[in-house]
């Protein structure tokens, strides 16, 4: 056979080169999405492409599900759609069980439409309209606030329906082994946690059952989450023993870490991340520690990104290659930051979707837009590839089919492999007619 | 000190591996690389090695070699492995 041909590389040894370029090469090739030849993908669906798995999804929610009764007696999972709110992915984690939380009248409406109870939908989020708060109550969904104004305006929507509802209160913490999220709810070592709930129960208006936290998100330490479970469950103790308040819930909102690698964490996430069961096990601990034997409130999880990073792939086409002045190659590809915006928090892994040879070398993967922005991934040994050849960014199923933007170029179709190998549009890809049908032209032009 | 000169300072390795004396720096190539630096090392000129390489990869566009030889003699330069 004659030898092939292959682009002449020199890449100089540096101490620390590991840690710089990432500690695993992606060479693996990933020309497969569960089972189905990514290439016949491309070619019925484009590039680039968003793909997820309906497997994946179910798998994760499972796990989650089964860590969490090995330890918790009374739980439920409320699926964050604001991580993804596809209506094809949140159905298939509704069907896995999972209730949906909320954060917007706009997100309300689609677990709605989705066919979701009203009694299976929690709305959080920080700036509630008085109409969005009437649609919740007349649903019965149930609504967890974040600050006094709010909790004003949520007694005059429910004197107004001649209701008194159950609802909850969101607590932030300061002490805990994480960036303070401090800025949603009322904090707990302040006291003012305790002032709001004394204040509801002294005006009668509304019933609170549900003390609700959410750490942060990508959160690595789990040990904060036993902290947040003792300091939630106290409070709940306390407002049972001075005020007869019964705490049915405790919300414990999302933030488990996903396997994916933050831009500034040194390990790997496939290494770093804590497993779900690590995760339960801490708040199991928290509860442990502040009731004991007595009986523990119900548990919620609003897990986002630790169920559906791992689900879903973005496929692009390379379009050329060139060399920076630093030495680097840069890569440039069909889809940028506008479609990936978790680009610029993780280290996204890619593989190349066909074989590769040669040598890999320090590489940059550049977008199609016209902007220094546009960096899909930084700094990864990288074989040669060429125009055409395709490549997997991997792991990028939370929060960037809510956060893409359209600028410059519209979005692709996003395709659902299901269980059996099939698949199908689960979004349109856009046109110039999805965009200029939202505008007008005044008459004066 | 001539660009052939300073070449012949490196100690290259069949496998690829390159050491220079003057600043320490080791290197990896490729085999196509290797190539390369051996000519170089001899005297040929990149136009000279461009020929060779295009003649041994018939199939290889010899745009494409050309390309990638004076990117990789644009790397060496930077390095500091010729002027
Ligand atoms: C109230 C609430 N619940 C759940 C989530 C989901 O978080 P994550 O994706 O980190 O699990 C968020 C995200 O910020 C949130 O604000």
């Amino acid at each position: 056979m004659k030898p092939r041909y292959e682009r002449p590389v020199i890449v100089r040894h540096q101490v620390g080169s590991i840690s710089k370029f990432g500690s695993r090469p992606s060479i693996r090739v990933y020309d497969k999405f569960e089972g189905v030849p990514i290439a016949d993908l491309v070619s019925a669906y484009g590039s680039p492409l968003i793909l997820f798995s309906e497997r994946l999804l179910r798998e994760r929610m499972r796990e989650l599900r089964d860590q969490m009764a090995t330890r918790i007696p009374r739980f439920t999972i409320g699926w964050s759609y604001k991580t993804n709110y596809l209506g094809a992915v949140c159905r298939v984690l509704h069907q896995e069980g999972a209730w949906a939380e909320v954060v917007s009248g706009l997100e309300m409406q689609m677990a709605l439409r989705l066919g979701m109870p009203g009694h299976q939908i929690l709305f959080n989020g920080p700036a509630k309209t008085d109409a969005e708060l009437e649609m919740a109550f007349t649903k019965g969904a149930h609504v967890q606030m974040d600050h006094m104004d709010e909790v004003a305006l949520v007694e005059k929507v429910a004197e107004r329906m001649g209701i008194r509802p159950k609802v909850g209160i969101r607590v932030n913490m300061t002490e805990l082994p994480t960036q303070s999220w401090d800025r949603f709810g009322f904090n707990l070592e302040n006291g003012s946690a305790l002032e709001a709930a004394r204040r509801i129960v002294r005006r009668g208006v509304l019933e609170i059952d549900t003390l609700h936290i959410h750490v942060g998100t990508f959160v690595q330490d789990a040990d904060a989450y036993r902290l947040a479970a003792k300091g939630i469950a106290n409070l709940a103790k306390q407002l049972r023993d001075e005020s007869n308040v019964s705490i049915d819930t405790i919300d414990m909102g999302g933030g488990f870490a996903s396997r994916n690698t933050l831009q500034s964490q040194y390990l790997p996430g496939e290494q770093a991340t804590p497993s779900f069961s690590q995760y339960v096990e801490k708040i199991a601990a928290g509860l442990d520690e502040a009731y004991g034997g007595a009986e523990w409130p119900r548990i919620v999880l609003e897990t986002g990104r630790a169920i559906v990073d791992d689900s879903g792939i973005l496929v692009a086409s390379v379009v050329g290659n060139k060399r920076l002045t630093d030495g680097r190659r840069a890569v440039i590809i069909d889809a940028g930051v506008n479609l990936l915006p978790t680009a610029w928090w993780y280290r996204h892994d890619v593989f190349p979707a066909q074989d590769v040879h040669g040598t890999a070398e320090p590489t940059v993967f550049v977008g199609p837009l016209c902007m220094n922005i546009d960096v899909v991934r930084d700094r990864i040994l990288f074989p040669a590839l060429k125009a055409g050849d395709r490549v997997v960014v991997g792991r990028i199923g939370a929060y960037n089919v809510t956060q893409w933007m359209q600028f410059i170029t519209a979005r692709p179709n996003v395709v659902m492999v299901g269980l059996d190998g099939n698949h199908a549009i689960i979004r349109r890809a856009e046109t110039v007619e999805t965009l200029v049908q939202q505008e007008e032209m005044p008459a004066w032009l | 000190m001539s660009n052939t000169e300073r070449l012949r300072e490196l100690a290259i390795s069949d496998a690829g591996f390159v050491f220079d004396p003057l600043t320490g720096h080791t290197y990896n190539v490729n085999g196509t690389a290797l190539a390369v630096l051996r000519s170089l090392k001899e005297g040929a000129t990149p136009e000279a090695v461009i020929a060779a390489l295009h003649e041994q990869f018939e199939t290889e566009p010899e745009d494409d070699i050309a390309r990638d030889v004076y990117e990789l003699v644009g790397r060496l330069r930077e390095h500091g492995l010729v002027k």
